[in-house]
């Protein structure tokens, strides 16, 4: 496979990054926004609204990661333009000036003194606007390397760590050094793992980094407010049911997701966009899947890999999710969820370096505009990450 | 090659991971590790679902558990070689 000069057929946005779908997004600021957003979404054909719990009374750093998570979301690359429904003005404002920055068509409503039935009239009118000039958008040849591919797995079980991660894994380290960007998180999840996680960074201070933001989740997170050893939620019932017994065990197939060779170029913060260049980072996050996606997405990337064993059917509104599992199991029982199935890495009939080449080739027809499994069966799981209780 | 019943990630490792459906109590294992491809037979004691561990050596309450060639917990029951390795006798170190 000559991945060097591998192309796919994308959107090239305003501000040079590449997207693979060309949604118009109805984002709203806050949880009582939702309504109206969902209004103009069920009105307006082609757009999609992303109704979520928050936004409201959060401050410090938690109010921090709900405008970074907001602003990122819509200045994704998939995202071709937004407008953002809040309850009053400034917030709003706020929102549509960051993801203004990346130059694409983006409007704010706000429903204090205007009520929902006259927002949602507004709204509609500039969202027709909006889905007339992107569905005039073309796709364009780029470099396969333009696409920004995030991973994460779920529903673990043994295989995920025999094959389905290493699958992933043999992918980055065929990519990355040719410019893609990466993105592994799960901090939590690298609990057993975490020597092994910290030595794969570029450098000493980005391993420091690692253990700070690790240990952190220890004592802020888990220690502060467990009431047992976690047995009934790390590793998950699921995760038992498929064979994993302890976090360390999970943890150490999770890793494999990084491949063998590839280092890790910076450790982002929940939702902050990569800002070294092209390379694999590392991003602060919870271990829930629809919260790392979301998270993920709003970093930037556009296509998303979700290793699984025992069958997690996640998605995301605006990031194609391509799932991938190596267990036989899962395959004949839950087939409609699976976009790549590498259960021959099991048997022996398939070898890793296969397998990622099998997954590279889902991702340029992914990337290309073929639906994945969790877009055709409607997942659009977004997920806001919130660190504590508002004020 | 034969499909495996059995695959082991390492050398180090003294547990393996079942990769195949409806494994009976006295099955004759493949059992392949693939870091080299070396295979080695043996006998399963109990019926082990699929993704389910087995015991590689007998292990004593306190012993490491290890797998990928690292440490993912301790024997809190006592395990023979072909068992069937999981919550009931062995638990994570951390948390």
């Amino acid at each position: 496979m000559d991945l060097k000069n591998k192309t796919i057929w994308g959107y090239r946005r305003e501000n040079g990054r590449v997207g693979v779908r060309n949604h118009v997004v109805i984002l709203p600021l806050d949880d009582i926004s939702n309504a109206a957003c969902e209004a103009v979404a069920a009105h307006i054909q082609g757009t999609v609204a992303l109704p979520h719990a928050y936004g409201r009374l959060q401050f410090g750093e938690d109010l921090e990661l709900h405008f970074r998570t907001m602003i990122g979301t819509g200045a994704n690359p998939n995202v071709a333009a937004c407008i953002v429904i809040g309850i009053e003005p400034d917030w709003t404002k706020k929102v549509v000036e960051g993801i203004a920055a990346t130059g694409k068509p983006v409007a704010g409503f706000w429903i204090e003194g205007n009520g929902d039935i006259a927002t949602v009239a507004a709204a509609s009118r500039k969202a027709k606007e909006f889905v007339h000039w992107a569905s005039e958008k073309v796709r364009v040849e780029c470099p396969l390397t333009d696409v920004w591919v995030a991973a994460k797995c779920g529903e673990s079980d043994t295989t995920t760590g025999l094959a389905s991660c290493p699958t992933v894994g043999n992918m980055y380290d065929k990519l990355v050094p040719l410019g893609l960007y990466g993105c592994f998180g799960e901090t939590s999840e690298l609990t057993g793992a975490e020597h092994l996680a910290a030595a794969r960074a570029a450098s000493p201070e980005i391993a420091e980094k690692f253990m700070k933001t690790w240990t952190a989740y220890q004592n802020d997170v888990i220690e502060a407010h467990k009431t047992s050893d976690l047995s009934d939620s790390q590793p998950t019932k699921g995760n038992i049911a498929g064979g994993l017994t302890t976090i360390e065990e999970k943890a150490l197939g999770n890793l494999e997701k990084i491949g063998k060779a590839v280092k890790y170029v910076d450790v982002l913060e929940p939702a902050q966009a990569p800002t070294r260049g092209a390379g694999l980072y590392f991003m602060d996050t919870s271990s829930a899947a629809a919260e790392c996606c979301t998270l993920q997405a709003a970093a930037g990337y556009a296509v998303h890999i979700f290793p699984t064993g025992q069958g997690n059917v996640i998605g995301n509104p605006i990031m194609p999710v391509i799932k991938v599992t190596g267990n036989p199991r899962t395959v004949r029982l839950m087939s409609e969820h699976i976009d790549v199935d590498v259960s021959g890495v099991v048997r022996r009939e398939l070898t890793i370096d296969q397998a990622g080449d099998a997954l590279i080739d889902m991702i340029v027809r992914t990337a290309n505009g073929r639906s994945t499994s969790a877009e055709a069966l409607g997942h659009r799981e977004f997920v806001m990450t919130k660190l504590y209780r508002s004020a | 090659m034969t499909a495996p019943q059995l695959l082991v990630h390492d050398h180090k490792d003294n547990v393996g991971v079942v990769v195949v459906e409806d494994l009976a109590a006295g099955a004759d294992m493949l059992c392949v590790v693939t870091e080299d491809n070396s295979d080695f037979h043996m006998t399963a004691n109990q019926a082990v679902p699929i993704g389910h561990k087995v015991a590689l050596a007998d292990l004593a309450v306190g012993d490491t558990v290890i797998k990928y060639g690292q440490d993912i917990g301790r024997v809190v029951a006592p395990i023979r070689k072909g068992d069937h390795v999981h919550t009931h006798n062995l638990k994570t170190k951390r948390w």
